[in-house]
């Protein structure tokens, strides 16, 4: 008697986990229904948000949303991977669990704590020190020179994307650690004892075992750099506009939603436009962690 | 011959000092990250720090964090008595139930996306479920936001960790002539509590800092309350209200925030490891 209570209990819990996610899916679908009748796809394909004129369109946030998630990735993997390195192979044993730990330590911080100290103790740092210097070496390019254009911003897509770089970098590094960890210490053995050296052992061994759950830990860190929002909404500048030129102002929908939702009155367009952003980011978000969740158990299965 | 391989070796050597050397910078960078990012909250954040921060809401003279303090403890710590049983239980019909039903593996995936989910679309979320209904912006609100937060995270810890428990400790009360619920609550939860105390700290350490699903659920509010039913301020929403505002006191007084949260938060990771360790010691 007792258990048939309490199996009814732990199913109950698991439905509602299930419950919980559909109706997020089903309401965020249906709310925003209204403002892809009113624009149809092409709420997805224009760049003008305008209040005045009511005239919503979603392509500056998607844009915004995709490139400050790339360019964090492109930053953040390559040096998780010489983290993961460190960690695994460099580094003396008695030191590996206080560093790890610590570097651990700085995906705790709170996003607000980064989007402050991005806006203001970084972003003047990386317009002086990084954007201009950047300017210079490559404007001067045709194509390439475009991207790399224009007078150093503080709050700028570029901005955005070193921010959310560092934001997901400890969890990129402990996926790449705990995959290269499980690797079979005789494959690893075997190699040394021909002769390879720590780095060829990691980059022909190590690497190539955990390859699939280490893209997948890169696609789980794209998945938290799409939709993180307090940090980006701080630095990327909050221009509802596509630029050609990373070193300029821009939005990401999340970033949109912040600090536009509030002033949104019920009913109207706006807000039906922002809701629709929002199921998009979910849509965008699902697809990506779906697939890195596929690719990480793969691999431990 | 040989001095064309001991070139090569030579090369080869060459090459593994220099990447050991290249990812030894990195870990370095990542560590003086961190300690910057502490620097600075401390640097800024403790001049900016009186007892009028911890006594004064924001209305007072001069303005403090007292409401913000208040709302938080209070959200978080609700947030959590709601979702704690629930993401138990439902780690534990996983744990126990869940080998090879399709809707266990449907609950796994979902727990999975909400875990890593972008926060504000649970605010978008709770905004139409609860803040529309009831016509205006609430603690409650914030707490349900606060509670889809701390599930997952709750549920992946006791699945997880119940998995952990060795099979012949329950077969052993199994044979004792107990029921499932016995073993469960006396043999399964008492032998995985260490870990689901980590996950829960875990838990609890990420939702006070949200600040994303905050925004149109609780939303935040100058005055002291203590009424769930009103619009309620927490930490993370009044430091990004203070960020905004071009006043430089209030810029500092959100440094004081600031400090407090990354303390608070940073000292319930280490507790959660510490009790890992201490565990792994015996």
């Amino acid at each position: 008697m007792a258990d048939a209570v309490f199996h009814a209990l732990l199913w109950a819990s698991g439905a509602l986990v299930l419950l919980i996610l559909g109706a997020m899916i089903a309401m965020l679908a249906y709310d925003g229904w209204p403002a892809l009748r009113h624009f149809g796809v092409a709420f997805y394909t224009t760049a003008i948000w305008n209040p005045v004129t009511e005239r919503f369109g979603a392509a500056s946030m998607l844009f915004g949303t995709l490139v400050t998630a790339v360019i964090a990735v492109v930053v953040a993997v390559p040096v998780s991977f010489g983290i993961a390195f460190f960690l695994t192979e460099v580094c003396p044993q008695a030191l590996r669990k206080p560093i790890g730990v610590t570097i651990q330590l700085l995906a705790a911080v709170p996003s607000i704590i980064y989007g402050m100290w991005g806006a203001l103790v970084v972003a003047p740092l990386i317009a002086a020190y990084i954007q201009a210097p950047l300017v210079a070496l490559l404007s001067w390019l045709p194509v390439v020179g475009e991207v790399f254009a224009g007078p150093p911003q503080q709050f700028s897509v570029f901005t955005a994307g070193i921010i959310l770089a560092l934001m997901i970098l400890p969890f990129i590094t402990a996926m790449f650690v705990e995959t290269l960890e499980s690797v079979p210490a005789m494959l690893a053995e075997s190699a040394y004892g021909i002769g390879a050296t720590t780095w060829e052992v990691f980059r022909n061994v190590r690497v190539p075992y955990g390859r699939t759950a280490m893209v997948g830990a890169g696609m789980l860190g794209l998945g938290r750099a799409l939709g993180e929002t307090m940090a980006v909404t701080f630095v990327i500048g909050n221009a509802n506009r596509i630029s050609t030129s990373i070193f300029a102002p821009g939005s990401s929908i999340a970033s949109v939603i912040a600090n536009e939702f509030g002033e949104a009155q019920s009913g109207s367009l706006k807000l039906y436009s922002l809701l629709q952003l929002g199921f998009a980011l979910f849509v965008i978000s699902f697809i990506v962690l779906a697939i890195s969740r596929w690719l990480v158990r793969s691999r431990l299965d | 011959m040989t001095t064309l391989s001991t070139g090569r070796m030579n090369r080869r050597l060459a090459t593994d000092k220099v990447v050991k050397g290249i990812s030894t910078t990195f870990a370095v960078i990542a560590l003086v990250l961190l300690f910057w990012i502490i620097w600075t909250l401390l640097y800024n954040g403790l001049s900016a720090m009186g007892l009028s921060t911890f006594t004064n809401d924001a209305f007072g003279r001069p303005q403090g964090l007292m409401n913000a303090i208040v709302g938080s403890l209070l959200q978080v710590g609700i947030a959590t008595v709601i979702a704690t049983p629930i993401g138990v239980l439902a780690g534990t019909y996983l744990a126990e139930q869940g080998k090879g039903s399709w809707i266990a593996e449907a609950i796994r995936f979902v727990n999975d996306v909400l875990l890593s989910a972008p926060s504000i679309l649970i605010g978008l979320f709770v905004y139409t479920l609860i803040v529309i209904p009831m016509g205006r912006f609430s603690g409650w609100a914030g707490v349900i936001a606060l509670a889809i937060i701390i599930l997952p995270v709750v549920l992946r810890a006791t699945e997880d960790m119940l998995r952990l428990v060795p099979t012949q400790l329950r077969e052993a009360a199994f044979a004792l002539g107990a029921s499932h619920w016995t073993v469960v609550s006396s043999v399964q939860w008492k032998a995985a509590r260490a870990g689901i105390l980590t996950g829960l700290l875990l838990a609890i350490a990420r939702a006070a800092g949200e600040t994303a699903p905050l925004l149109f659920t609780a939303f935040g509010n100058p005055q002291f309350t203590a009424n769930l039913n009103s619009p309620m301020a927490t930490l993370p929403v009044q430091i990004f209200n203070l960020t905004l505002s071009a006043d430089p006191s209030s810029i500092a007084l959100a440094w004081a925030g600031a400090l407090i949260i990354t303390l608070g938060v940073l000292a319930l990771n280490i507790t959660s490891r510490l009790i890992i360790a201490l565990g792994q010691r015996k």
